[in-house]
């Protein structure tokens, strides 16, 4: 299906999933305003949720189906496998966080359905961002996601901790966020135009691959995404704003906020930037710092919270390598490790909220021992999630690292790859010891692990988690063709934005 | 008209801002950094949409928007943060760290 995006009524089908869940979301923002206070409004705007997040993303599916493309190039809204992929990955990770949230939110005692509203809302901002083929979309979708994830942060307001996790979160996020415009400003100022593929061909026939406005201004977006996608060394508010959050909203944010940013970073470098080499250097150094830095970080965490908050900076400076690689070859390795990863990382947040009380800050490591005895499945999920994050064969997380090393290896990036098994090799130091405290260890007591449990919900996100990390680690056929195919089609559209043969990588 | 001099103030206004943000330790004086941030950039836009064309112009109504939806949530997130502590310096919010 070809869509003509300067015709209004193909304009609104290219947008429909944003458009369906933008409906849903004023709906749910009328209902959540006259049911309020019980757990039973509560579950009653958890329910509305799953169900808005299922029609986006059967919209998505339907988008999908029908393969839709822009016809010439697009102006606001890239119309690709990509995007549909990626909205996917968001929707996926949404609806696994609300699952995940419906019990959370009422042991914790807080029965504001609010809180699902925003959820929403900043999932409609990462549609945006995943999306957005101009970097006006993209910064308006980052500003909708981030503005809720502050209030989301610091949502439950009983918590000190809660409310400066959500200060250092805001104050951070705004930062950056100026960082990212003000380098809009510049790319606009240097080439006319904010439209993604329009940058690139300005790129090429003013021949401004060198020009210093433009530099300046690819470094600050950099560093904007840098932010928020917590690679070192922009990445200090990771740990304390994952630390004080909801642990549910903390899940959420390391997994589809990170994918979010990312998807936003693959399309802006890979669209608007493939003809300026200096992205490339810049993005593999913060590959290498952070990975560096993230594990042996995490090696000296002993609150299990944080150490998961670590681990995700770590495995920022993974998808860096992938980034780095560029479209050609990363792409399909790109968006495979992002689902790994998301599934992977939810599902740690979820059993960590399982055993935890009053927001989980104070769960060790060694608080974990003796579990496998008294809650073999949990302990058996738990497993398969370290190990998936190490990248252990069998599991999902292996095939991600795996098809990284090949893109990176692909392009002549070997040191990167010897990096990312050197440090994959260093996480073994603390995600093995989760492993041996709950198998190897006695529990203190017979009644230690008395209270975790999940409920129906959770039970079911978690087992659909954990099937999918050991179905794509044995069988990732079908996803990689679909991580393929979303590589053809962006691939695609950034060789017709850079055909122009003038163009050669060198000068 | 004028491009490099308007150019080279928003730089400078955008350094203080960064400037700003980097050495204050009050959250309120922080936030008004980041929002100096954000007008040295609308100036930035301004400045190059006498060149390319009203676009420019343009982005800086939805920067304002932003920036203003981002001051409600900011300020309320201030707000709940004082009546935990009773005060907004940094040096004293300090139960997140290691």
């Amino acid at each position: 299906m070809t869509l003509d995006v300067s015709n209004y009524p193909q304009l609104l089908t290219a947008l429909l999933p944003e458009l369906v869940l933008s409906a849903w979301a004023l709906i749910l923002l009328l209902v959540v305003a006259w049911r309020h206070g019980t757990a039973r409004d509560l579950r009653l705007a958890g329910w509305l949720t799953l169900v808005a997040l299922a029609t986006a993303a059967g919209a998505a599916w339907w988008l999908w189906w029908q393969s839709a493309h822009a016809a010439g190039i697009s102006t606001m809204i890239a119309v690709d496998d990509f995007r549909f992929v990626a909205d996917w990955i968001f929707l996926g990770g949404a609806l696994l966080t609300v699952l995940f949230s419906m019990r959370y939110l009422e042991r914790e005692g807080l029965l504001a359905p609010e809180y699902y509203v925003l959820l929403v809302f900043a999932t409609i901002g990462m549609m945006l961002m995943g999306g957005g083929e101009d970097l006006m979309v993209i910064f308006l979708g980052l500003e909708l996601m981030s503005i809720c994830l502050y209030a989301l942060a610091g949502f439950n307001r009983r918590s000190p901790r809660a409310a400066e996790a959500g200060l250092k979160y805001f104050l951070l996020g705004a930062f950056a966020s100026a960082f990212l415009l003000y380098g809009i400003a510049l790319v606009y100022g240097a080439t006319g135009t904010t439209n993604l593929s329009l940058i690139g061909v300005q790129v090429v026939s003013l021949e401004l691959q060198h020009a210093p406005l433009l530099l300046l201004g690819v470094a600050l977006l950099l560093i904007g995404f840098g932010f928020k996608v917590a690679a070192v060394p922009f990445h200090m508010w990771a740990p304390d704003v994952y630390d004080g959050s909801p642990t549910p909203v903390a899940g959420y944010m390391a997994t589809a906020v990170k994918a979010a940013a990312f998807a936003a970073l693959f399309r802006v470098v890979g669209e608007a930037f493939g003809p300026v080499g200096a992205w490339r250097e810049i993005v593999a150094g913060l590959a290498i710092t952070t990975m560096v830095a993230g594990n042996l970080i995490a090696l000296a965490q002993r609150s299990l919270k944080r150490m998961l908050a670590y681990s995700s900076v770590a495995h920022a400076g993974y998808l860096l390598v992938a980034v780095a690689t560029g479209v050609a070859a990363g792409s399909a390795a790109f968006v495979f490790y992002l689902v790994a990863y998301s599934l992977t990382t939810l599902a740690a947040f979820a059993l960590l909220a399982a055993k935890g009380r009053g927001g989980e800050s104070d769960v060790q490591i060694d608080d974990l021992a003796g579990l496998a005895a008294q809650r073999p499945w949990l302990a058996f999920a738990l497993s398969v999630c370290m190990l998936s994050l190490l990248g252990f064969p069998g599991t999902a997380g292996f095939i991600g690292k795996w098809y990284i090393l090949v893109a990176a290896m692909s392009t002549g990036q070997g040191w990167l790859a010897a990096l990312l098994v050197l440090t994959s090799v260093v996480s073994a130091g603390y995600y093995l010891p989760v492993v041996m405290a709950m198998y190897m260890q006695p529990a203190v007591s017979t009644e230690a692990h008395a209270e975790v449990c999940l409920d129906g919900f959770g039970r079911v996100a978690m087992a659909v988690a954990v099937a999918g990390l050991l179905f794509f680690g044995v069988a990732p056929n079908r996803l990689l063709d679909l991580s393929k195919t979303s590589a053809t089609v962006q691939r695609g559209a950034a060789a017709g934005a850079i055909a122009a043969p003038t163009f050669s990588p060198g000068h | 008209m004028l491009l490099g001099p308007s150019l080279a103030v928003s730089a400078v206004l955008f350094t203080i801002g960064v400037t700003g943000v980097l050495v204050r330790r009050n959250a309120i004086v922080i936030f008004m950094c980041v929002e100096l941030m954000l007008n040295a950039v609308n100036l930035t836009f301004v400045a190059f949409a006498q060149r390319l064309g009203v676009a420019g112009q343009i982005f800086v109504f939805f920067v304002m928007a932003v920036a203003a939806a981002e001051a409600a949530v900011g300020l309320a997130i201030i707000l709940a943060i004082y009546r935990h502590r009773e005060t907004v310096d940094l040096g004293n919010i300090n139960l997140l760290k290691g």
